[in-house]
């Protein structure tokens, strides 16, 4: 690569936005010329009514040109049309910057540059988004409206709500991104342009989701429900739209994360050989390749009605708004299951490192992902309990739902069993791990109440829910999620982050957690509604409502100290060891930070992942990087651990 | 040029690759008919559907399984290494195809006798039709691209996983109208 001085042309991203700024002008101008020929007016303002100029069918093929715009400006597409030309393009293609935060800022096709792109924008998203809730929690701090009007927090709170969404699923995706590959010992993803084509789409995606802010916001919550969805103001079909491109990207990169732990994994690793975090991957993945569709096409069926006057939800005219909720949970609640699987994948994987004792009950804790995911699909009803869907469904849903908590036990029970009689040590990421291990318990029994029908018909739409979900999520993704930053920080940079202030980010946030989600579901169970802006000071919960909403700042002032650690120890940390976790897994055995090319010799498995406390190793890699020639036909150098026995007992 | 450096088991291996890809790709892709087919269940039951041309959806429906046959075809012809087979029979497929999206988009929408607003019947008419015709459209396009690059000498009977592909991307199209077809024209009645 030669280091000539480049334009900011040559940096992807801008190049995106510009390319994006061009789409929105030819959607513009496309539906505008459409409409002048119907002979309807093209220039729509209206004071009392469209504030944005544009009509609605404009902004929205706006929109979608933009995207597009975004994506062929980037780049990050002009292989496949090369391919399409019948060029020839490289198997592996190479990045426009070998390296610097440029790199970064352009089109990557390696899985950990594209896994820490997936990162950075999902600490980004849900910066943003925790601002979001700190403006509502400061407004029902106290009764009454103080700071926002009632259209502004039903917009900051909705945009909370699908703003986090789309950052766990980025956050998601920055595990697998980074992680399957390196623990499969592979050198990259099955399909590196879909996967950076995947990474791209969230970027513009998430522009538009936000731009609804400015066109009029929506108030219908996460969830968009018609019909009040079908009303809304404009704000709402950017949220769809939002929504539906970020979808795409979980869809792509599902895909390319089942090929990869399928197709790509290395010498002698079975699928019980993989690392456990690898198969909560995939089971994710699996989730998120087929139930996605179908928030898609209910977000596109709501679009419809409004752009093309259809009936799918309006009795009106034959339609039926229970059929969206149907189609709706049908993809959402699953998509609990992707939101959590991977952390949770992160704690069984982080465990044994930190208690040197073997996973326990391997093959158990692996299906489990599997068995959560397939009874997933099985229980979406029990978020309709009080919709008025035929009352005969209640009861099915309600089993089907609470059996979801036999793999989630078994998972419990390997946890506890693994940590038991270990030697435990309390790093940061150790400490994290534990306290998503409590806060996820919490989670899971605040769950069988809302799936009994008895008692869900009273917690239903009740803050009871906000609290429920909020431990779920932060005990199956936000406490994970940084337990897997601090814990593969030395491996990603090269540098090790501050244990003082890892510890300090983890002692302000748990209790902090603790005093917010239990406030929540406190306040819930004494009448107070979810989604609104005011309540009754009658309901004597105005304390509790304070000290969530200081518990709300605690959260996320612990949050800026970790990014500030996480930043400052990235550039002027001290060096990192090797292995600073005496971890067997194959990326530890690499330098830190980790080499371009993971492996340069090839890996070979000779053992079981987690036998800790044994001498058996788990691969066999020279830890020099020493190019041996037919490194498989030589029999394992001396100085190695020995192979472990065919049938190595040991885990259980 | 890359190509010719890699040998013919590094192809075939990607080649099992692409396929698990694109067999992902359908599964996904098939949640989401799935997810209309059912609608249409939920939303008429089995009593009702929209007043259609008969005539005329016979004749697409048997063109687009005509059109599939001439896929097989051509996949085969070029397994066995006949470019002038395949590229007749792919040719017949891309004119079938375009046949097929002229007759739903073209004349059957056109002569509906309502449009997509008048009631749910008609926007599931047209939201199914309209999300298959744009699959059919992308085959059409994906079909062409293969025929292009086949006459570009890209392809032979050992390497021609793009043929493959547009094939099999081309029968699912097939497989989804073949439930659609009942689902619009046959089953139930039009309302009163
Ligand atoms: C034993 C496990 C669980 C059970 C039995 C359970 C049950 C339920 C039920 C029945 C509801 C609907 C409550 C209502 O709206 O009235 C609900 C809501 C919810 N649950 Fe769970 N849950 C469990 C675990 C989880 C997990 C692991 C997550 C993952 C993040 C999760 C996320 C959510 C969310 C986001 C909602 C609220 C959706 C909304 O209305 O906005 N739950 N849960
Ligand atoms: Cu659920």
């Amino acid at each position: 690569m030669s280091e000539k001085k480049s334009s900011i042309f040559s940096i992807g991203l801008i190049r995106g936005l510009l390319g994006m700024l061009a789409g929105y002008a030819v959607g513009f101008g496309l539906v505008s010329v459409i409409r002048l020929l119907q002979g309807l007016p093209v220039w729509a303002y209206n004071p009392s009514g469209n504030q944005y100029g544009f009509s609605e069918p404009a902004w929205v093929v706006g929109a979608i040109f933009g995207i597009i715009g975004f994506i062929l400006a980037l780049g990050v597409v002009s292989d496949w049309l090369k391919l399409m030309d019948g060029q020839q393009t490289p198997e592996h293609p190479a990045d426009a910057f070998p390296s610097g935060v440029r790199r970064y800022l352009s089109a990557s096709y390696d899985h950990k540059v594209i896994g820490i792109q997936y990162g950075v924008t999902a600490i980004l998203l849900l910066g943003v988004a925790g601002v979001f809730a700190l403006i509502f929690r400061t407004e029902l701090a106290q009764p009454e409206l103080q700071i926002v009007s009632l259209q502004t927090y039903n917009t900051i709170m909705s945009l909370h709500g699908i703003v986090m969404i789309a950052g766990i699923l980025l956050g998601v995706a920055a595990m697998s991104n980074y992680l399957v590959p390196l623990l499969i010992g592979a050198n990259d993803m099955a399909f590196p342009r879909l996967n950076a084509f995947a990474y791209w789409i969230n970027v513009p995606a998430a522009i538009v989701l936000l731009s609804s802010y400015f066109l009029g916001g929506f108030d219908t919550g996460w969830t968009g429900y018609p019909p009040l969805s079908q009303r809304a103001p404009l704000g709402m079909d950017m949220f769809f739209l939002g929504v539906i491109f970020v979808g795409f990207s979980s869809i792509f990169g599902a895909l390319n994360v089942i090929a990869t732990a399928i197709r790509q994994r290395a010498k002698g690793m079975g699928y019980f050989r993989m690392p456990i975090f690898v198969w909560s991957a995939l089971a994710t993945a699996l989730i998120a390749l087929t139930a996605t569709q179908l928030i898609g096409l209910s977000f596109e069926m709501v679009m419809f009605e409004r752009l093309f006057g259809m009936g799918f939800f309006a009795p009106e005219k034959g339609g039926d708004p229970i059929l969206f909720q149907h189609l709706f949970w049908f993809y959402s609640h699953p998509a609990v299951y992707v939101f959590v699987l991977t952390g949770l994948g992160v704690i069984s994987e982080i465990l044994p490192v930190f208690a040197r004792k073997p996973l326990f009950g391997y093959r158990w804790v692996a299906l489990s992902s599997f068995g959560i995911a397939l009874v997933g699909f099985l229980v979406w009803a029990h978020h309709m309990f009080t919709s008025g869907m035929a009352s005969y469904l209640r009861i099915p849903f309600m089993y089907s739902t609470l059996l979801v908590a036999v793999p989630t036990g078994v998972k419990f029970f390997s946890w506890v069993a693994t940590i038991w009689e270990g030697k435990l040590s309390f790093e940061t990421p150790m400490l994290f791990v534990l306290g998503a291990i409590s806060i996820f318990l919490l989670g899971g029994l605040s769950g069988p109440p809302n799936a009994t029908v008895a008692t869900d018909l009273h917690l239903q739409d009740t803050y009871w829910i906000v609290g429920h979900f909020h431990a779920t999520m932060f005990g199956g993704f936000v406490f994970p999620f940084f337990a897997a930053i601090y814990y593969w920080f030395p491996k990603v940079t090269g540098r090790m982050y501050n244990e003082a202030l890892g510890k300090l980010h983890f002692y302000l946030m748990l209790p902090a957690f603790y005093v917010q989600s239990l406030g929540q579901m406190q306040v819930g169970l004494l009448g107070m509604r979810r989604r609104i802006a005011d309540y009754d000071p009658a309901l004597g919960i105005t304390l509790q409502q304070l000290l969530i909403t200081i518990a709300a700042f605690v959260i996320f002032t612990s949050v800026v100290i970790a990014v500030v650690n996480f930043v400052y120890s990235a550039a002027r940390g001290p060096a990192a060891a090797r292995n600073p976790w005496r971890s067997r897994s194959p990326e530890f055995m690499l330098p830190s930070p980790l080499p371009v090319l993971n492996y340069a010799q090839p890996l070979v498995v000779v053992g079981e992942p987690y036998d800790y406390g044994t001498d058996y190793a788990f691969v066999n890699i020279d830890p020099d990087r020493k190019i041996a020639a037919a490194a498989e036909d030589q029999p394992a150098p001396e100085e190695q651990a020995p192979t472990a026995p065919a049938s190595s007992a040991a885990a259980d | 040029m890359t190509t010719e450096t890699v040998t013919l088991t590094d192809y075939q291996r990607k080649t099992n690759t692409n396929r698990l890809g694109l067999w992902l790709f359908i599964a996904s892709d098939l949640f989401m008919f799935g997810g209309l087919f059912i609608s249409r269940f939920y939303l008429l039951g089995t009593g009702v559907r929209p007043e259609l041309n008969q005539f005329l959806g016979l004749a697409i429906t048997a063109i687009l399984l005509v059109s599939s046959f001439f896929a097989n075809r051509g996949e085969t012809a070029m397994a066995y290494g006949d470019r002038k087979t395949f590229e007749r029979s792919f040719l017949i497929t891309i004119a079938l195809g375009i046949v097929f999206l002229v007759g739903v988009v073209g004349v059957e929408w056109q002569t509906a006798p309502y449009g997509p607003g008048e009631s749910v019947v008609w926007s599931l008419f047209y939201t199914m039709t309209g999300f298959h015709a744009f699959h059919v459209l992308t085959g059409v396009i994906f079909l062409f691209i293969v025929f292009r690059n086949a006459r570009k000498g890209l392809y032979n009977e050992e390497r021609h996983w793009p043929v493959e592909a547009a094939a099999v991307y081309w029968h699912f199209i097939d497989v989804v109208w073949i439930f659609f077809y009942p689902a619009l024209y046959l089953i139930g009645l039009p309302p009163a």
